[in-house]
């Protein structure tokens, strides 16, 4: 029923190419998280500047998004990226076959969902500080990059870190559907290793269990981190 | 010559649409069964996570920490390919459940909703106010009748926006019951894809339909909010 030996670390196991995919796995998880967070931060902007039009475009991305499966956000991107990609290359005159790799195709999908969670909290967060803030820097003649990063960002952080934390759990389970593409991470390697070894078992525990110590130990981080952002505010 | 190409792409949108729509009840079948059940084993995973007895309790809690801590898609794969490969399990009578996609679906989908409602549930029952259950008591309530009249309808529908989110979660996990073979609207949306060659065409299709659904869930739960918020009702 379970083969554990098989999990040896050299060419008589599955042990290295774990470790591999579970690196893979957070590289597309961070690289992801941030792009999310860059996505995010602009369409918080887009919603929460006094413009109509950017403010439709932003809540047509987040519903949407939100309320279509990951799995056929990831599709999409996956088999219909290429085209866009390519009839944009177009336009700029460029008509060979163009191909992104896995990894940048990963990235995107995970990204444009995780964004849509990730704008939400910062709104909340945004919105959490009071305008007199904002007045006040103003009235000490503050511009307004310095308002951005000294006021405002500060605070958005210390209010948007738990539910960040949140965010990247979600984001870090996702990653497992980016197996459909064929990228490497754990997923794809417990299907290869199962196909090889004839013990889907044993390797869908190990990635379990692999996952399970990802978000455990994120927990820990992000706990870590609330606690130093929230110097000063906590009893 | 345009409106010629354009018209071969909005028939083929068309079709796909229809095709997809044809996997609406498989999809719905999914929901029916898990959500249900789902619903009533949260209610009581939650009920045995607030409880005094502490084996009861750690046990729950634990198995809602593993839930909580993996992916979907592995507990999906766990059903179907890892107990699959278990000798007695397929010699007993589970394999006349777990050998079908369907029935692996609704088992993960079933596990998986069961923790994160619990946890949602426990949140609602301890945020009751101690006075409301003194006040039961006092009236001579017995434990059960406290649970009924009191606990339970206070708790529910002060997470039913948080619930509502879980069913939300519930629709779009449906859809990877399709990597298990079983064809349901993203499993029928992939197969298109695969033969026609048009991705956006047939995942735009099937993401129309899955965003109807969600719309059909967001105004279900709002209609359970107003139906059990009376004393948040603005015009009586």
């Amino acid at each position: 029923m379970f083969k554990f030996d098989k999990l040896v670390f050299g060419d008589a196991g599955w042990g290295d190419e774990f470790l591999i995919a579970t690196l893979m796995t957070l590289i597309v998880s961070i690289l992801s998280m941030g792009l999310g967070l860059f996505l995010a931060i602009i369409t918080v902007w887009a919603k929460i500047i006094q413009n109509r039009i950017t403010r439709i475009i932003a809540n047509f991305y987040t519903t949407v998004i939100r309320g279509v499966p990951e799995l056929l956000v990831i599709y999409l991107i996956f088999f219909g990226g290429n085209t866009v990609v390519m009839s944009i290359a177009k336009v700029f005159g460029y008509n060979k076959y163009i191909e992104l790799n896995a990894l940048t195709i990963a990235t995107i999908a995970i990204a444009v969902i995780s964004a849509t969670y990730s704008s939400e909290v910062l709104r909340a967060a945004y919105l959490s500080i009071s305008k007199g803030q904002i007045e006040a820097a103003r009235a000490l003649g503050m511009n307004k990059f310095s308002i951005f990063f000294k006021v405002i960002s500060p605070q958005v952080i210390r209010h948007a870190l738990p539910g960040i934390g949140n965010v990247w759990q979600i984001t870090l389970k996702d990653t497992s559907l980016i197996s459909v593409t064929g990228l490497v991470e754990i997923m794809r390697q417990t299907r290869i290793s199962s196909n090889v070894e004839h013990s889907p078992l044993t390797f869908l525990v190990t990635a379990a269990i692999l996952y399970l110590c990802l978000t455990t130990i994120s927990a820990r981080v992000f706990k870590s981190l609330e606690v130093n952002y929230s110097k000063g505010f906590t009893v | 010559m345009i409106e010629f190409f354009n018209n071969i792409q909005n028939s083929l949108i068309y079709k796909n649409f229809f095709l997809v729509l044809s996997g609406l009840d498989n999809t719905l079948l999914l929901l029916l069964i898990s959500l249900p059940i789902g619903f009533i084993l949260a209610l009581l995973f939650a009920l045995g996570r607030v409880s005094k007895i502490t084996l009861l309790s750690r046990t729950i809690a634990s198995y809602i920490f593993v839930i909580r801590g993996t992916p979907l898609l592995v507990q999906i794969y766990l059903i179907y390919f890892g107990l699959g490969s278990v000798k007695f399990i397929r010699e007993s009578f589970l394999w006349y459940a777990l050998k079908e996609p369907f029935w692996c679906g609704v088992i993960a989908l079933t596990i998986n909703t069961v923790a994160y409602g619990a946890e949602i549930f426990r949140g609602g029952i301890q945020s009751i106010e101690k006075s409301q259950v003194e006040s039961g008591l006092s009236l001579g309530f017995g434990k059960f009748l406290l649970l009924r009249k009191i606990i339970l309808p206070i708790a529910i529908r002060k997470v039913l926006p948080s619930y509502g989110n879980e069913l939300i979660l519930m629709v779009k996990a449906t859809s990877l019951v399709s990597l298990t073979t079983y064809m349901e609207m993203t499993g029928i949306a992939r197969k298109i894809m695969a033969k026609t060659f048009a991705p956006v065409e047939a995942f735009i299709a099937a993401g129309i339909l899955y965003l109807f659904l969600n719309f059909l869930m967001v105004q279900f739960v709002k209609y359970l909010e107003w139906k059990y918020n009376p004393h948040l009702r603005l015009n009586n």
